[in-house]
């Protein structure tokens, strides 16, 4: 009988810690390529805006947080959901690893939007749909950080956890729609899938090119968290003292 | 290019601090936030590296 890889192999914390063991690097080395093209076309291709000036540059940065603020809360829930249900380690292991990267995400997109919201708006911050709404991601985000590190025993963390990031679920499609459900001060969509970009095409290079550099960032920072959550709570497993090996006797 | 000299580039047509201010705080989290991660590795890593030496000298006591 042959074997084939299952696609539940991975799920294993000690086949995972090797793989995302190997992926890491090569993921912080994509994200950084990425950045480094993404800025040069934002910043020294990319033309001037005709309405906000040198201003509009922000984009590149806040464009892309955004939307991993709104992606990996999705993702949070998503993991923590599947390790609730199916009682997979696993799986609440990688929702754990990912909130506090989805936490930063979103404070990154408040911040670098209030600097851009000062010189074009005049203000830091408005009470606008778009806005409260992904201020209210960010408690989200906070509080299942603060739930989970308040309850002792691993489990049942998880477990209330899970239900706190799957209520919150909710709020990230108010925030993707709230610029089309309300009248925000905040702009529309920057792309939309159905109408054809308002953007310089240089621009829109720049951009997708940070967020493909946001996005393997944030597989590799969270792949790197979730070794070192497998490592905390499997320390007692067999497993893990075939890879945890002084550095002075592996081999070369 | 559209910059005539580095000063015009980091004065980003007098929106500097609102570009550099958002630009600077990304770039520090997402250098700061490897670190600390590798850290939080490194750590977990040295106390099961404890926890075998540990029991290799319980072993070995007499």
């Amino acid at each position: 009988m042959k074997t084939r890889p299952r696609f539940f192999t991975f799920a294993a914390p000690s086949r995972f810690y090797r793989l995302a063991g190997l992926l890491v690097p090569w993921l912080y080395g994509v994200a950084a390529i990425f950045a480094v093209a993404g800025l040069y076309i934002g910043l020294f291709v990319a033309p001037t805006d005709a309405t906000q000036g040198e201003a509009y540059r922000i984009i590149f940065v806040h464009v892309p947080a955004a939307w991993m603020s709104m992606l990996l809360y999705m993702a949070m829930a998503g993991w923590a959901a599947v390790g609730w249900a199916f009682n997979a380690r696993l799986a609440s292991m990688l929702a754990r690893a990912i909130a506090p990267t989805g936490a930063a995400f979103t404070f990154l997109a408040l911040w670098t939007g209030a600097f851009w919201g000062k010189p074009t708006w005049g203000t830091w911050w408005v009470w606008d749909a778009r806005l409260t709404s992904e201020l209210i991601l960010l408690f989200l985000y906070l509080g299942y950080l603060a739930l989970v590190e308040a309850i002792d025993d691993t489990r049942r963390a998880d477990q209330a956890g899970a239900l706190l990031a799957v209520i919150g679920a909710v709020n990230v499609p108010i925030i993707y729609f709230s610029v089309r459900w309300w009248n925000t001060l905040h702009q529309g969509a920057t792309i939309s899938m159905t109408a054809a970009p308002k953007m310089a095409n240089t621009m829109l290079t720049s951009m997708l090119l940070m967020t493909i550099s946001f996005w393997a960032y944030a597989f590799a920072v969270t792949f790197a968290r979730t070794r070192a959550i497998v490592l905390e709570r499997e320390r007692q497993a067999e497993w893990v003292h075939g890879v945890v090996v002084p550095l002075e006797s592996r081999k070369p | 290019m559209s910059w005539n000299g580095v000063g015009e580039f980091f004065a980003m047509g007098g929106y500097g601090l609102y570009v550099w201010g958002s630009f600077a705080v990304v770039a520090v989290w997402m250098l700061a936030e490897p670190w600390m991660v590798w850290h939080k590795h490194r750590l977990a890593f040295n106390n099961i590296l404890q926890d075998q030496e540990q029991g290799l000298s319980d072993e070995t006591a007499p």
